[in-house]
């Protein structure tokens, strides 16, 4: 027997506010409008999937420990396949980010894409940045030194240490990449809830009233 | 359907219309989109590691540094243990020394947020990790005078020694001149030789303790010291070199840092006391307004007054005015 939650319940509701905000193929539609025919619209996709491999290959690394890679051949390897990946993530991510800023894509209610958007972009330094840190090699040593001069000069070195290795490897396979998924997840929520922006100047036949989002 | 578009026609609104596409679609499989991307990606990422690899030159060891360049350990134990040392002067979080913290105008960050990692660099890094030594008679006699004597006289030894290390060649203890040090030179001497043995990490990391992660006071004992320093420039990661964005070796590092790192090569950055407070106060402006693009009056409009978008969109136009 199927139970259906009544509208009024917890779960009815949320139930309700998806299915508003994500009615019929919203979350994976099989057509775009014409317009969405660039190769800048690509770097979103290979973002995410370069996201992706970081996190496997981080996750490979973390199986094993922190200080694994460096006495074995194959660990060397995976962390050479978290550093690649990681700097393609990025490039990805700045390419993806000036093509949706000369898209002026925060237009039509989509300024909420942008924040979040430009927060996993601020986040993913951090990550990075906190995995330089626990890299326990010669540049772990000089990057934490020299960075506690400015965290501590803002006050955040003394919450946040670069010199506690345990307190960094928690930032950086915890906790930062908890707030980087969850970022990704709504952000790409939103390009979908919202539709990729059109183009400026849209004539007037394409601006019409009914149909699906953009 | 075809559109229809008005050339240079600037009056739309700023934001773009929230009504439903009514133009043509196009069929786009973003399933097999991701799917493409990631083998593409993967693939792609398995070549650069096998072929450029990943940089690690090893960690510097304080046995490393006490056997390479042993005037320099002593030199920089003997302002360790004066309380001259870039540590022990550091103010917070790390101790309360007057006036050592940046300001960002009349505001003290720094002082605001507290001693949070209390060092005493003479105890932490000299006298603690001397404690614990056993077996060297000689030490245990120093250090019964060490303890015993006034905090005053304890201070005197150890600024008449450190000053006399400054002062001889080379720095080097063996050529210092004759002075009333107490028990400080066998002090140092026995803290050399507890480095070069390869324990001093331990009883700086350790404090005491069997688990630790807080690599904080071993590491600011060896960033006091030049040795840390001269390693880190020979890679080309000295603060004048754009070292926080560099890695190692030739690999690419943290490009995505170079605005933060380029207002510590400019002025008045590059000249004031304040610098990092200063440069992280400009970087936290930055980084709000990136967020807050689509709220910016003119900033939000650059895109369409620079038409980057005729490129991007060029097949729409190009269709729409055809």
């Amino acid at each position: 027997m199927t139970v259906t939650a009544a509208p009024h319940t917890w779960t009815g509701r949320l139930r309700g506010r998806v299915q508003q905000e994500f009615p019929g193929d919203t979350l994976l539609p099989d057509r775009q409008p014409i317009y969405v025919a660039s190769w800048i619209y690509v770097f979103g996709v290979l973002t995410l999937a370069a996201l992706l491999v970081v996190l496997a290959s981080g996750a490979v690394l973390a199986v094993a420990g922190p200080q694994w890679w460096h006495g074995s051949g194959l660990g060397h390897y995976v962390n050479s396949l978290h550093l690649w990946s990681v700097e393609l993530f990025m490039a990805f991510m700045v390419i993806h980010l000036w093509g949706k800023f000369w898209m002026a894509a925060w237009r039509g209610k989509r300024a909420m894409t942008w924040v979040t958007g430009a927060l996993c972009f601020l986040g993913s330094i951090g990550t990075a940045f906190t995995g330089y840190l626990v890299q326990s090699n010669l540049d772990a040593q000089w990057i934490s030194t020299q960075a506690k001069d400015g965290l501590n000069s803002a006050g955040i070195g003394a919450y946040f240490n670069v010199m506690d290795f345990g307190q960094m490897l928690m930032w950086h396979i915890v906790l930062l990449p908890s707030v980087i998924g969850a970022l990704v997840v709504v952000h790409v929520l939103q390009v979908r809830r919202r539709g990729v922006v059109p183009p400026f100047d849209v004539g007037a036949a394409d601006r019409g009233q009914a149909g699906a989002r953009p | 359907m075809t559109a229809t578009l008005v050339p240079g026609r600037r009056t739309h609104p700023p934001v773009a219309p929230t009504v439903p596409w009514a133009g043509r679609y196009r069929e786009y499989d973003l399933v097999k989109e991701f799917v493409v991307a990631l083998v593409g990606v993967a693939l792609l990422t398995a070549a650069l590691a096998g072929i450029f690899s990943s940089p690690d030159v090893p960690q510097a060891t304080l046995a490393q540094w006490s056997t390479a360049a042993p005037a320099d350990f002593v030199l920089t134990a003997a302002a360790e243990l004066d309380g001259t040392s870039g540590s022990a002067t550091y103010g917070a979080p790390y101790n309360r020394t007057p006036d050592a913290a940046q300001k960002l105008g009349p505001v003290s960050l720094q002082h605001l947020a507290g001693v949070t990692t209390p060092i005493s660099t003479a105890t932490d890094f000299v006298v603690g990790p001397l404690d614990g030594t056993v077996g060297d008679p000689a030490l245990k006699t120093a250090l019964g005078q060490w303890h015993a004597a006034p905090a005053a006289q304890r201070q005197a030894w150890a600024t008449a020694y450190d000053e006399a290390l400054q002062a001889a060649p080379d720095n080097a203890a063996a050529q210092v001149a004759a002075g009333d040090y107490g028990p400080v030179p066998v002090m140092l001497n026995s803290l050399l030789g507890l480095a070069r043995g390869g324990a001093l990490e331990g009883a700086l990391l350790l404090q005491g303790r069997f688990y630790r992660s807080d690599y904080t006071k071993p590491l600011l004992f060896l960033a006091d010291g030049t040795y840390l320093e001269e390693r880190a420039r020979a890679e080309h990661l000295g603060g004048d070199q754009w070292g926080m964005m560099n890695e190692t070796g030739s690999y690419p590092g943290q490009a995505w840092l170079w605005l933060y790192t380029f207002w510590y090569q400019v002025k008045p950055f590059s000249t004031s006391d304040n610098a990092d407070v200063l440069v992280w106060a400009v970087m936290a402006v930055l980084s709000l307004g990136l967020i807050c693009v689509p709220f910016l009056p003119g900033v939000r409009s650059l895109p369409r007054w620079i038409p980057v978008h005729r490129l991007i969109w060029r097949d729409y136009y190009r269709r729409s005015t055809g």
